[in-house]
């Protein structure tokens, strides 16, 4: 008796009965089939009380904190020749976060979050970070951006060890959308464990450059999550609860622009992209430029890789937002944007 | 009754029961103190492990039951189906604490034919896999059902072993070179089933939830089957020596023995087919059918090779017949409706316990008072054996 045998037998009894299978058959009856649709996604909500991927999206410099505790992670001070002095307090700590419902990862976070809070300067900008190592393993910040080399925070002798400081300072340049990560070793780990965020340095207002037009701004990083450590994925986000957009759809306003700041920091896979339903949007690669580079509804990022795009909702109502790698979409990478109609008094 | 006595009989009592109260103070005070807490600290990880104890596909979609066979509870948060999350329901619920099980339903559009991958992963992030390797749907106990079953059980059990049983006036003709190579010829046959059993059995009990000790327990269960028919054997020759029963003699006794064994045998045979039949696990061609067909006509000439000095009715060959054909229906009905691994284990060491018995048997009788090993040296047992093997191997390469 040998199990790759016995399902022969099952070919032949339908032979018996005049009933051979066809394939590609429809097992489930009409009811089951009205309930498919909406059976897809994780079961449940996370709780937000710790983070919520809502704030985060419209959060820069801490502005979604209090202003007494903003105060205590981030102040700016006005320099003489027009640029600000902008200091933050920035802290490793090992947290469980709630990536789908009922699920926790062992998460390495900067600020208790993930993706860590985004940073955000005009260009000529001096950025002064207090770093401190709250975590069990060394850590360090590595921006990306122009800066000398002692505040790279890769080499093993920039290695922050647990309980240890670091004063990284540097001019916020050049204008475009960045990001920061930690650069200890093993890199991998240290990346898809959480501690990565968005760094965006605004283009100057003066006479030689334009800035960009006023517009809803929105922070999405690309993420996932590999919970077994088999350095294969089993949650995929935007803003690292799996499809929590799909409940919780980001508000928008019809015919005002709307600009995304997208980041890549997907581990394991060499790519990531995003698909906007029912509309196109202009592509600014890494945010380096003030002309779009393109024009489409689907843009494909390497990790690491980042782009801002610019649309106007035309018709109210909801629109998909998703990866176009459908596996990554299933696996919750996927939301909902709802474009609301401005209200007449306003 | 004297006072001595009462005294000794509730020493005796006190004596028996003392260890039994020690031991659960014992085991209380390790509960209580839990010594391995202490190595294991406060940020140890648990230890998480799930298994699929029965994977069912409806209309309703994939219900699945799922054990927790580790030491620690296990608290599901999602279900992926081919990497995909996916609505699930958990009777009774998501926390299972060790050996509880809950059963999954989850409403997913399975494509007939089509390979699955259904993934839990725990709150903590730990994932279980189970392919449905080809999805069919999982047969209910209908009418149908029933009838496809014991259709099967007929044609790799019942049929076959009463086509060899035919071979029966040949074998009573021979002379005892030639019953030497017949009876030679079943030992091979039987040599070869033990082999398949135990490896069969070894291979299910490798793939049940490790509390339940596959391996061991298939082990006892073989010994014990091998004991309980050697007992068998005894009761029946004592039977047939008191009512001094002139119809069957000796070769009658281990006919029936080894019908019962190659029962038994085809019990789990029946077993592993409904099995397979329901979790839609293999590829399909009637060849395969056919090879078990072939294969198991060989067991009718097993069973009645002792019978060749014996007074024969037909009505006798047909109990044989059914002894040792009929189980495979019983069984095919049980694996195919309600399927477990464990009691596949259970019924697979029953079959190989049966079978060693029986090659024990006829070894003896071939032998008589001689050394089994001088009485087997010899051309027509040699040519028998091999003869088995031969026949066992070129049937059983057809089922693959």
């Amino acid at each position: 008796m040998h199990a790759a045998g016995l399902g022969s037998l099952a070919g032949s009894t339908a032979l018996l009965f005049g009933s051979r299978a066809t394939g590609q058959e429809n097992h489930l009856s009409t009811k089951t089939w009205d309930h498919v649709s909406s059976a897809m996604g994780p079961v449940g909500r996370v709780s937000t009380d710790v983070f919520n991927p809502s704030s985060f999206l419209r959060a820069f410099n801490f502005s979604d904190l209090s202003p007494e505790e903003r105060s205590k992670v981030y102040r700016e001070t006005p320099r003489s020749d027009g640029t600000m002095l902008r200091e933050y307090e920035i802290y490793t700590i090992d947290r469980e976060i709630e990536i789908a419902p009922g699920l926790f990862f062992p998460a390495w976070t900067y600020n208790g979050q993930v993706p860590g809070p985004t940073i955000r300067a005009t260009e000529g900008d001096r950025i002064r970070i207090n770093f401190v190592n709250q975590g069990a393993h060394p850590h360090t910040i590595h921006f990306h951006g122009w800066h000398p080399p002692e505040m790279d925070g890769s080499s093993a002798a920039h290695q922050v060890m647990p309980g240890g400081k670091f004063l990284y300072e540097f001019d916020a340049e050049p204008f475009g959308l960045h990001l920061y990560h930690c650069h200890a070793s093993p890199l991998k780990r240290h990346v898809h464990k959480g501690l990565y965020g968005v760094f965006i340095v605004d283009p100057r207002d003066d006479e030689t450059t334009a800035v960009r037009p006023p517009a809803d701004e929105l922070v999405m990083v690309m993420n996932a999550f590999d919970t077994n450590f088999d350095a294969e994925n089993e949650v995929y986000a935007v803003n690292t609860v799996a499809s929590f957009h799909i409940h919780e759809p980001v508000r928008v306003t019809v015919g005002q622009l709307v600009r995304i700041y997208l980041v890549n920091m997907t581990e394991f896979d060499v790519l990531n992209s995003i698909h906007l339903h029912g509309m196109f949007f202009n592509v600014f690669r890494t945010g380096t430029s003030l002309e779009a580079n393109e024009v489409t509804d689907t843009l494909m990022l390497c990790q690491g890789e980042r782009a801002i795009l610019e649309t106007t909702f035309r018709y109210p109502g909801e629109f998909m937002f998703h990866a176009h790698q459908s596996e990554f979409a299933e696996l919750g990478w996927i939301g909902l944007f709802r474009a609301e109609t401005p209200s007449r008094e306003t | 009754m004297r006072p001595s006595q009462t005294q000794a009989t509730v020493s005796v009592w006190v004596i028996a029961v003392l260890p039994f109260v020690l031991l659960a103070g014992l085991v209380g005070f390790i509960v209580w103190s839990g010594p391995a807490e202490a190595v294991r600290g406060d940020d140890y990880p648990p230890v998480e492990k799930l298994t699929f104890q029965r994977v069912r596909l409806g209309d309703e979609g994939i219900i699945i039951t799922v054990l927790n066979d580790g030491p620690d509870p296990v608290t599901i948060a999602q279900v992926q189906v081919d990497d995909a999350y996916w609505a699930f329901s958990a009777d009774p619920g998501t926390e299972l604490g060790h050996l509880n099980r809950t059963i999954l339903t989850i409403p997913y559009p399975w494509v007939q034919g089509d390979t699955h991958v259904v993934r839990i992963v725990t709150s903590n992030g730990v994932t279980f896999d189970y392919e449905v390797a080809v999805a069919v749907q999982t047969p209910q106990p209908d009418g149908r059902y029933f009838a496809v079953f014991t259709l099967i059980g007929l044609y790799v059990g019942v049929l076959p072993v009463a086509i060899g049983l035919m071979w029966f006036p040949l074998v009573a003709r021979l002379g005892r070179a030639g019953l030497d190579f017949v009876l030679a010829l079943t030992l091979g046959l039987m040599v070869f089933l033990l082999i398949e059993a135990v490896q069969e059995g070894l291979e299910t009990a490798g793939v049940t939830p490790s509390s339940f000790q596959g391996v061991t327990l298939f082990v006892c269960v073989a010994v014990a089957a091998f004991l309980g028919l050697e007992t068998f054997r005894r009761w029946l020759g004592g039977r047939r020596q008191r009512i001094r029963e002139r119809v069957h003699g000796e070769g009658w006794v281990l006919a029936v023995l080894i019908a019962v064994g190659i029962g038994l045998h085809n019990f789990g045979e029946g077993l592993a087919i409904g099995a397979a039949f329901a979790l839609g696990e293999v590829a399909l061609g009637t060849v395969l059918i056919v090879g078990f067909t072939l294969h198991n006509t060989t067991e009718g000439l097993a069973i009645v090779s002792p019978l060749v000095k014996e007074h024969v009715r037909v009505r006798d060959l047909v109990q044989l017949g059914l002894i040792g054909g009929a189980p495979t229906i019983a069984g095919a009905w049980l694996g195919g409706f309600v399927y477990s691994s464990i009691w596949s284990v259970v019924f697979l060491a029953v079959g190989a316990g049966a079978i060693a018995q029986v090659i024990v048997q006829i070894a003896r009788q071939m032998a008589g008072n001689e050394p089994v090993s001088q009485q087997m040296a010899t051309a027509p047992v040699l040519t028998g054996l091999m003869a088995g093997f031969g026949v066992m191997y070129v049937t059983g390469l057809m089922v693959g």
